[in-house]
């Protein structure tokens, strides 16, 4: 059984700031690290390794040359393949381009039961591009994943959880799934299997390599929405500031909860 | 294609170092003397507007540029289970009535399940000038891929401008397959929306993992596409309903899935905070459970409910449904005090719109400070024991 993992690199710190006066990001150092979410994607591909027999875990990111060590992390957690997909004309893309840019790269490799994402990234937050690339392919996706019961030869059957109620599907293969943090433990990467990995080529697949060779539908160009501005969240109250010795301070705060009659 | 120059003729180390300093992506490399950019560009433009001139340039291709005046009409979809209609849709309707009165376009509710006269009639009564409804028995459960169908047959009949969605779960994993289908843009977790008078969506939502805003746009694709979550907006009062109702044929519509549903469980009820008037929230400050008690009295005299930040869940005291933020809920109470809590904007987007806002912390350049009403500079572990002796008096 052949699951391919979809993970990205993303900044270890989400502190980034907005200069008020020049509009510049400034980020708190360029410290990166594999997006949390998909530490638990890569596990869940584990544990259906020690399911079911002949399992082919294959990861995958899209980002600059440098998204190699992602890669690299998930070989030595036990993945068994890697490829980077990375093009300077895939700069700029939204969701839509990114997906399409991962199905075309998924398309490419070709050859797959299961795809498993992160139930979002840290530095989008958008939760989407799972979803997108499951309709980029034609294939059917169930998010929230939080367990694998049982995997067949056609099928998996899984449980996922909505907001209200969790629900127990089975779904056909091929099809993509999206897991949220703390549906397993994640393992760390093994010294022996960096040892093993140490010379393990990673591929590296460019726009030339997809079957859709028109730069039109990568990045900027491919992307519908565009960031007009980024700013510095406002604040809108008149805020009153209390100082004062605790004493004075919880005498105050009563104060505020009688007059506004809380109290 | 859309791509950045740059001009290798003028290069100096000293231009070079600046460029690779001013971009927040690393996206400059520097070898040879010749300075080259990777595939973590992502057009912010910021070596364009803020770098020395004459270097970073950018060249456009010429786009087709879409008829916007063909496409009108903001609509909601309206998101069901069990045939009881989930209040984001209401609130959405709402939002879409304000900002269709600045392009004068018509608001409209979609409808997809089996059985839904009571929806439709309830989104009537919230004054849409139409319900679009999908029914067939294969609707009666959400299924990802079969309502998909039904709204990609909505969008190819009616060619309508925007649709919204209520980010909850199911919105948040339907959405983008829609979007996907028709190759549109979608922005998630829209904290504030506001439109032009071409009918440009302006989408605003946290972005950079929550601690600047940014604002989006589609600026040549239709239907423009964004999720809001649940109590971002107000409720729409009712009106005498007079809207129409359209049943859309559904018979040629593919009903093929391979998900099937093999057990559903109801999650047991926790009381829910989106509801409460008055919550006490708690963050991280609270470092072992037993300082919990210290709020316990307060607690008690507000008849509040507690709710908490993502470490409190992450710790596992709380409930994850107890969590205020745009990972958890939106709240909107008459009162909330906020107890050693930090302000991340994630935080703060769930819980602005609350009537009063009291704050306790000791860090006074914390970031909730600024959107309170009372800010109150001290340490929690020693303004609650002494506000305990107080509540303890005033009996």
């Amino acid at each position: 059984m052949k699951i391919i993992t979809c993970i990205k690199q993303v900044p270890a710190s989400s502190n980034v700031q907005v200069d008020p006066d020049t509009g510049v990001l400034i980020r708190d150092g360029n410290n990166v690290k594999m997006n949390p979410f998909d530490l638990y994607a890569l596990e869940t591909a584990f544990q259906i390794n020690s399911m079911v027999s002949n399992v082919d875990i294959h990861s995958v990111t899209m980002g600059p040359p440098s998204a190699r060590s992602v890669l690299e992390e998930a070989l030595y957690m036990g993945s068994d393949e890697a490829t980077l997909i990375s093009d300077r004309r895939f700069a700029g893309a939204d969701v839509l381009a990114t997906a399409y840019t991962l199905s075309q790269l998924i398309d490419h490799i070709n050859d797959y039961e299961l795809i498993i994402c992160g139930k979002q990234t840290t530095d989008g937050d958008t939760a989407q591009v799972g979803p997108e690339i499951a309709e980029f392919l034609s294939i059917p996706h169930v998010p929230y994943v939080k367990e694998i019961i049982e995997v067949k030869d056609k099928s998996i059957i899984l449980r996922s959880t909505y907001e209200d109620y969790d629900e127990i599907v089975e779904v056909s293969f091929p099809c993509l799934i999206t897991v949220d943090k703390g549906s397993n433990v994640p393992r760390l990467p093994s010294y022996k299997r960096r040892v093993a990995f140490k010379d393990a080529v990673i591929k590296t697949i460019s726009l030339k390599d997809l079957k859709d060779k028109n730069p039109e539908n990568y990045g900027l160009n491919g992307s519908p929405t565009q960031v007009d501005e980024i700013f510095p969240p406002t604040s809108n109250t008149d805020s009153i500031k209390i100082h004062g010795t605790p004493e004075e301070l919880s005498a105050s705060l009563l104060k505020i909860l009688k007059e506004s009659k809380f109290l | 294609m859309s791509y950045i120059k740059i001009n290798n003729d003028l290069m100096t180390k000293e231009i070079a170092e600046g460029l690779i300093d001013i971009c927040p992506f690393n996206a400059f490399d520097y070898i040879d003397s010749y300075l080259s950019i990777n595939a973590g560009c992502k057009m912010c433009k910021i070596c364009i507007k803020k770098g020395p001139v004459d270097i970073c340039e950018l060249i456009e291709s010429k786009k087709v540029l879409i008829n916007k005046s063909e496409y009108k009409g903001i609509t909601v979809y309206i998101e069901q289970r069990n045939n009881i209609a989930h209040r984001v849709s209401w609130e959405l309707i709402g939002k879409a009535k304000e900002l269709a009165l600045k392009t004068k376009e018509p608001v409209y509710a979609v409808v997809v399940g089996n059985d839904v006269s009571k929806i439709v009639a309830e989104a009537l009564s919230f004054g849409v000038d139409k319900v679009f409804v999908y029914e067939d028995e294969a609707y009666k459960e959400f299924n990802v891929e079969v309502y998909t169908n039904a709204l990609n047959d909505f969008y190819q009949k009616h060619k309508i401008n925007i649709i919204l969605f209520g980010g909850t779960t199911q919105g948040r994993s339907f959405a983008p397959r829609v979007a996907a289908r028709l190759k549109t843009g979608l922005t998630a977790d829209c904290t504030m929306l506001d439109i032009t008078d071409e009918g440009d969506l302006l989408q605003i939502r946290p972005a950079f993992g929550g601690n600047i805003m940014a604002k989006i746009n589609t600026p040549n694709h239709r239907p423009q596409l964004a999720t809001i979550r649940f109590k971002m907006f107000n409720e729409p009062s009712k009106v005498k309903p007079f809207g129409e109702v359209v049943n859309e044929n559904s018979d040629n519509i593919s009903k093929e899935t391979t998900i099937k549903i093999l057990e559903t469980f109801e999650k047991p009820q926790v009381n829910d905070i989106s509801d409460a008037e008055i919550i006490i929230a708690l963050g991280r400050a609270f470092k072992k459970k037993k300082d919990l008690d210290l709020v316990e009295p307060l607690r008690k005299r507000l008849n509040a409910q507690l709710a908490v930040t993502r470490p409190l869940i992450e710790n596992g005291w709380f409930d994850a449904r107890k969590q205020i933020g745009l990972s958890g809920r939106t709240v909107k109470p008459k009162l909330i005090i906020n107890l050693g809590i930090s302000g991340a904007v994630q935080y703060i987007e769930g819980m602005k719109e609350s009537e009063l806002i009291i704050s306790v912390n000791s860090d006074e350049n914390n970031k909730l400070f600024a959107i309170s009403h009372y800010s109150i500079h001290g340490d929690i572990f020693e303004v609650l024991p002494k506000l305990n002796d107080l509540l303890d008096q005033i009996l």
